[in-house]
């Protein structure tokens, strides 16, 4: 009897890991199927507000996005901490919103036009005077679709 | 000649890394989208044509203030009454012509009927756009409160469902049709006017 038990302890069998290529391929094609590249790095603080009567964005070709916020980490020194305007990867004025609303547009296929939707992007501790300001802009270059991007969740956990 | 019988194995004890490699690289580069919100439309800029005259008791008039207070009718309320009193204002149902308001309590000084019935929202250069948010979320759910309620009643199923299952771009293109249909039937009898005036300066208040 014990010797049998010795005899166990003594040849462990190996673990094959064979197949952790596969499991780690499977995770692989996992995140390159619900993930997408990030296109421009963030300049402004963006932690959005909750809300729960929210609607999903499903198509993107049709989505501009405009992200306000305080300028973060190095930006902070040369800009202050007012909340600021980014399109694209640089900072903007409202002045600045109408033409690259246009800009891209112009550049989208001609049957998606209509469908335009201006995605705001702004972080919870901004003020509605710069929102007021390029929703102003907005209506300027005719752009009314408009989605306040929101996280999903509990809408009164704003105002804490 | 002697040996031939196997071609020699490839060593494969690397591909985990190579794999791990690539996933690690694919983690960093990439983002789960988060993109879902409030849809709104913006009013055009030209001013209308003919002058359209609201009556008075047909506008459900809401500010805030630069502290996050709220105005709703002239009265100072928190925030969890605001989805009541606007469920209320929208199906008052004043004139009796709105056949499906159950609720409705027919007062003389509020809205007519839910498809006269408008919100306007107005807000203080200083408001805080998360308290914004705030305040548009209960409005919007005011009326999905609503267009649920009937949309249950008539085809069994919520009206918000019934949009996500919409807008999704998996749906079959006959199902879609149907869904348009009932959807429109819905928002008809509900209309989302939600009114996004200019903000007023804090001087000015």
């Amino acid at each position: 009897m014990m010797s049998k038990f010795k005899k166990n302890m003594r040849t462990v069998p190996e673990v094959s890991t064979a197949s952790l290529p596969d499991i780690v391929f499977m995770l692989l094609f996992f995140f390159m199927t619900v993930t997408v590249m990030k296109d421009t790095a963030l300049k402004v603080e963006n932690v959005l507000p909750n809300a729960n009567e929210i609607k999903k964005l499903e198509k993107k070709d049709r989505l501009v996005f405009i992200h306000i916020g305080r300028p973060t980490g190095s930006f902070e020194t040369v800009l202050g901490t007012e909340p600021r305007i980014q399109l694209g990867d640089k900072f903007a004025d409202a002045s600045d919103v109408g033409p690259y609303v246009l800009a891209k547009r112009a550049r989208m296929p001609e049957h998606l036009r209509p469908f335009l939707t201006v995605s705001l992007k702004v972080d919870k501790n901004a003020h509605m005077g710069l929102v007021a300001d390029v929703k102003q802009a907005l209506r300027e270059v005719h752009a009314l679709k408009i989605n306040y991007t929101t996280y999903e969740g509990d809408a009164h956990k704003n105002l804490e | 000649m002697p040996r031939r019988a196997g071609a020699p194995e490839v060593n494969a004890g690397s591909m985990a890394d190579i794999a791990f490699l690539l996933l690690i690289f694919f983690l960093v580069t990439t983002t789960i989208e988060t993109d879902a919100g409030l849809d709104r439309m913006l009013p055009p800029i030209e001013p209308p044509e003919t002058d359209v005259i609201i009556k008075e008791k047909n506008i459900f008039q809401v500010n805030i203030n630069k502290n996050g207070q709220l105005l709703a009718d002239g009265e100072l309320i928190e925030l969890d009454q605001l989805r009541g009193k606007a469920v209320a204002f929208l199906e008052n149902n004043g004139d009796g012509s709105c056949t499906y308001c159950s609720g409705g309590k027919k007062d003389a000084s509020s809205s007519d009927n839910p498809t006269k019935a408008i919100i306007s929202l107005k807000n203080d250069r200083e408001t805080k756009y998360a308290t914004y948010i705030t305040v548009q979320n209960e409005l919007v759910g005011a009326y999905n409160e609503l267009r649920n309620r009937e949309s249950e009643r008539l085809f069994n199923r919520p009206f918000t469902n019934m949009e996500a299952e919409y807008t999704k771009q998996e749906t079959p293109a006959e199902v879609k049709e149907e869904l348009k249909e009932k959807i429109t039937r819905i928002q008809e009898m509900f209309p989302q006017k939600l009114s996004e005036a200019e903000t007023s300066s804090s001087s000015s208040s």
